[in-house]
């Protein structure tokens, strides 16, 4: 039960909410991309902005992802705090010279004088029967660029506080949205608060065996915690929040105390985020573990459009328990 | 009494200072570039440099139509944009040598010099790569009610680059005071822009109803007077422009392209440099209107050279960072 200062709301309010209540604290915030203001988005998650804030400050924008995430980029310099809005992680590919090049490097590069305080808003995750090109969780790409910080909550809470301290942040900030949890409702606080970036949250706590998971994979591995403490496993489950900064100090006390750990992002597994939070998990754990650290993403192929394919796609509860299960011994 | 050379008197609606204002940065840019070439034929330079030598005459001319609080982005070939809108010869040498003193603290190097005190949004070594930070400058500026206008440099190899339409578009779309301004100096690299380019350049900012003029870049009267026009025009709230300025670039696409016969003759090189030397020209007119004297302007040039020498010896006596640095600025 939410307490007395909460309310529940679902994902799309809480990330709404951050945005009204970041633009009313800051005249400098503003957000713009395709179909943002009156159509509020395909997913509607930023339904009534303009009608509060007006055209001036909630931009539709013709569709020109690399244009106007550049024009974020240059306004971000120059006293603005844009929100530039990629409405699938998909077209992230058709911004990357602007964030990788430009938007990641301008503070390095200028010897530390111009400051691009950013963030772009964009997607992740399959199983909307979206195909190859609508589907992609490409939040790997963009957290091994230095320069740039990635958030990618998994509750509404989190949505809203992270989403405040991105448009706090001095620095660009991608942050990744898992489509299906649109309407995932949770408990929000009422008042005013924001969430650090590199502080993980455990959220279920365990002995047996540590499984980090991300986004859309968070609520998949406590479904697999369920099933796991049914067998006698008990399973601790964190959320790092952000990939980068990442909070290695609890992803590492975590699997010292339980002695096995697993993760689980919806990225493609190959030279992707859970490789990077292995070998975190290896290096400062190795001495404590009894078990190779596994690692479960995306199959590595691009996501097919038919749903009996594109479920095999996907990390599940089912595989997720089985394989801690194996991990545990207890196959 | 008014005398000959009298700094006040104003031909062609401009004072006579300022035209000599403009001579001396032309000259000063001529001088910084030479000096970058003797660098790296020293091997006292690490990496390459792109050099703007026979190109100054935009760059002066456009900046002298721009105010300290107006933005500038620049490209590779940046050298002249940086010094036109302000940047001072000696850490722009440093920031070349990799030092401690340079404008990016040695973090950039040639091809990204920055300096927001003058308004320089830096340069850019992806072709067509500023035209973004250029219009969301411009876009901050409408938003936030200042009437400073950018000024985005590129040259002609960016108009391959789809990012720059996209940008206009918007612009134009809303207004934004930002001005295109595309350096045609007839080579994308080693390549002759005629082999990259289809149609009419013009009519590519045309389209988008974008006001798009031709102009002489190597005659800085002609690129400031048109300059001056559009970049008021900005100002005033009226939108967007479009500027392709045809001049050439007298050396390498950098300093270690030598042998160039295969791309170009240098019975070329010679015509521009001997018939349409900006500097030269110039000072031709400048003698002819009798408000300054040949003997004044090679003072001048010694003047600067002088000053170009002693900004290198300051870069080359000035510290590296410290390696510890390496890691430092990534976030802010």
């Amino acid at each position: 039960m939410p307490e007395a200062a909460e309310r529940e709301l679902t994902f799309a309010q809480a990330i709404r909410e951050a945005l009204a209540e970041e633009m009313r604290r800051d005249s400098r915030v503003c957000i713009f991309g395709e179909d943002v203001a009156e159509a509020g988005t395909p997913f509607k998650v930023l339904s009534g902005l303009v009608e509060e804030f007006g055209r001036e400050r909630v931009l539709d924008t013709p569709i020109s992802e690399a244009g106007f995430t550049g024009m974020g980029v240059g306004a971000a310099m120059t006293g603005l705090r844009p929100v530039v809005d990629i409405m699938f992680g998909d077209f992230l590919t058709l911004t990357m010279d602007q964030l990788v090049n430009q938007a990641a490097k301008v503070h390095y590069m200028s010897g530390g004088t111009w400051k691009v305080p950013m963030v772009l808003r964009t997607t992740l995750g399959a199983a909307r029967r979206s195909a190859a090109q609508h589907s992609q969780s490409l939040h790997a790409w963009v957290s091994h660029v230095p320069g740039l910080k990635v958030a990618m909550p998994s509750t509404p809470r989190d949505a809203k506080g992270l989403l405040k301290t991105a448009i706090r942040d001095e620095n660009p900030v991608v942050f990744f949205e898992d489509k299906m949890m649109y309407k995932l409702k949770g408990p929000v606080p009422m008042g005013e608060y924001t969430i650090p970036f590199g502080v993980a949250d455990v959220r279920r706590e365990g002995e047996d065996i540590t499984i980090v998971a991300t986004s859309s994979m968070v609520q998949v591995a406590l479904g697999a915690a369920e099933m796991l403490e049914k067998i006698g496993v008990s399973a601790e489950v964190i959320d790092p929040r952000t990939t980068w900064p990442l909070d290695e100090k609890t992803l590492v006390e975590s699997a010292k105390k339980t002695s096995r750990a697993m993760v689980v992002d919806e990225g493609y597994g190959r030279y992707g985020v859970t490789g990077e939070i292995a070998s975190v998990i290896a290096e400062g754990a190795f001495y404590s573990l009894e078990a190779p650290v596994k690692r479960m993403g995306a199959m590595h192929v691009p996501i097919p459009f038919s749903p009996p394919l594109e479920d095999m796609t996907v990390p599940t509860e089912q595989r997720v328990f089985e394989a801690a299960r194996t991990l545990c011994g207890k196959a | 009494m008014t005398t000959a050379t009298d700094q006040t008197r104003v031909i062609d609606g401009v004072r006579a200072e300022q035209w000599m204002r403009m001579y001396r940065r032309m000259v000063m840019i001529r001088e910084f570039e030479e000096q970058v070439n003797e660098l790296y034929t020293r091997a006292l330079m690490p990496g390459l440099a792109h050099l703007y030598i026979g190109e100054e005459a935009v760059a002066v001319g456009i900046c002298e139509a721009l105010r300290q609080t107006d933005y500038i982005t620049s490209t590779h070939r940046g050298h002249g944009h940086c010094l036109a809108k302000g940047a001072s010869p000696d850490r722009m040498f440093a920031e070349l040598l990799g030092k401690e003193a340079g404008y990016c603290r040695g973090k950039g190097g040639s091809m990204h010099i920055a300096d927001p005190a003058t308004g320089n949004l830096g340069a850019n070594a992806i072709v067509g790569g500023s035209a973004g930070i250029a219009t969301g400058a411009a876009l901050a500026s409408k938003r936030l009610g200042k009437d400073d206008v950018t000024v985005c440099f590129f040259g002609e190899g960016a108009l391959g680059q789809g990012v720059l339409y996209e940008v206009m578009n918007l612009a134009a779309l809303w207004k934004l005071p930002v001005i295109y301004v595309c350096e045609n100096n007839l080579y994308n690299e080693y390549t002759h822009y005629s082999e990259t380019t289809a149609g009419d350049i013009l009519a590519r900012g045309k389209a988008f109803g974008v006001p798009a003029e031709n102009v002489d870049g190597q005659d800085v009267r002609a690129v400031y007077a048109v300059a001056q026009r559009l970049v008021d025009r900005a100002r005033k709230g009226e939108g967007p422009a479009f500027m392709v300025c045809n001049t050439y670039r007298y050396t390498g696409h950098h300093v270690g392209d030598i042998n160039r016969e295969y791309y170009r003759s240098k019975q070329e090189e010679q015509e521009w440099k001997t018939k349409r030397d900006a500097i030269q020209n110039f000072a031709a007119w400048m003698t002819g209107q009798k408000f300054t004297e040949a003997a004044k302007l090679g003072e001048i040039q010694k003047e600067v050279r002088a000053e170009m020498k002693a900004a290198v010896e300051f870069a080359i006596g000035a510290p590296y960072p410290s390696p510890e640095e390496a890691d430092q600025d990534v976030y802010a």
